[in-house]
C-alpha cells in the first residue's frame, strides 16, 4: 500500500486530496500509467507529465523512480512559492 | 534558524526588529517582504501547500544558504490559505557579519523559495479563478546559483 497525494489542479481533476493505493508498480512511471488506465479524471491529470512534479517520501523525484520502499507518492504542477 | 509556515498573518516590522536584535557579531541583516498583488482585479488568492514537505523543503534551503554563505541567522515565514491584496504573504531575512552575504543569501531564499517549496497559489478575480503557471525565468534564476 501507498499512499497517493495530489496537489493543486492535480488534485482538482481527480476530485480528491489522496487516497491509498494497491499497486506492484516498479516506478512512478508505472503508477502514473495504473491510474491513467483506471478512469478518465486520472487520464486527464496525467494526460502530460511534462506538465507535473512527483516527490517520494516528500523529497523531489523523477517518474523513473523505483517505488520499492516509499510510503508516499504526491503529483503536482510546478510549485509556485514565493 | 527560524522556519513557520501559517495560515495567520505576521508583523513584519516586530518580526525584523527582533531579528535584527542579533547576537552583537552580525553587522548586516537583509529583510525581505513579499505582498500579494492586487493587480488584475484580483479579489483574493489562495495558497495550497504540503504539509510536512513544505517544512522540510524550507528547512533543506535554508541550510544550503548557510552552507554557502557565513550567516548567523536565517528567518523564513510563508503564509498558506485565503489572502486578500495587499497581506503579506512571506518574508525572509539573513544575518550575517558583511552585507554582500546578507543580500546573496536572501536573494538564493528567493529563488528557491519560488520553485523548490510546495506552494501553489490560485488566483481569483473577475474572470474566475486560476491556478499560477510557474515561470519558466523562475527555473533560470536557479541556473546563477
Amino acid at each position: 500500500m501507498i499512499e497517493v497525494l495530489y496537489f493543486a489542479w492535480v488534485r482538482e481533476r481527480i476530485g480528491i486530496p489522496r487516497e491509498r493505493i494497491e499497486t506492484g508498480a516498479a516506478t512512478v512511471a508505472d503508477l502514473v500509467e495504473e491510474l491513467k488506465a483506471r478512469e478518465d479524471r486520472y487520464a486527464a491529470a496525467f494526460a502530460d507529465l511534462r506538465a507535473l512534479r512527483v516527490a517520494l517520501d516528500q523529497e523531489l523525484a523523477d517518474f523513473s523512480a523505483p517505488l520499492a520502499g516509499a510510503r508516499e507518492v504526491a503529483f503536482f504542477p510546478p510549485m509556485t512559492g514565493g | 534558524m527560524d522556519i513557520r509556515v501559517q495560515p495567520d498573518p505576521f508583523d513584519y516590522g516586530a518580526e525584523s526588529a527582533r531579528f535584527a536584535q542579533g547576537d552583537g557579531q552580525s553587522g548586516a541583516v537583509v529583510t525581505f517582504l513579499g505582498l500579494v498583488r492586487g493587480t488584475g482585479g484580483l479579489s483574493r488568492m489562495e495558497i495550497e501547500h504540503y504539509p510536512g514537505m513544505t517544512e522540510r523543503a524550507l528547512a533543506a534551503i535554508a541550510g544550503d544558504a548557510s552552507a554557502r554563505w557565513p550567516l548567523s541567522d536565517v528567518l523564513i515565514i510563508h503564509r498558506f490559505g485565503t489572502l486578500a491584496p495587499g497581506d503579506p504573504i512571506m518574508m525572509v531575512a539573513t544575518a550575517s557579519r558583511h552585507r554582500q552575504a546578507a543580500f546573496e543569501a536572501a536573494e538564493f531564499l528567493m529563488d528557491y523559495l519560488k520553485s523548490r517549496a510546495p506552494f501553489w497559489k490560485k488566483e481569483f478575480g473577475p474572470d474566475g479563478a486560476e491556478w499560477v503557471a510557474a515561470k519558466d525565468d523562475d527555473e533560470t534564476a536557479l541556473a546563477r546559483w
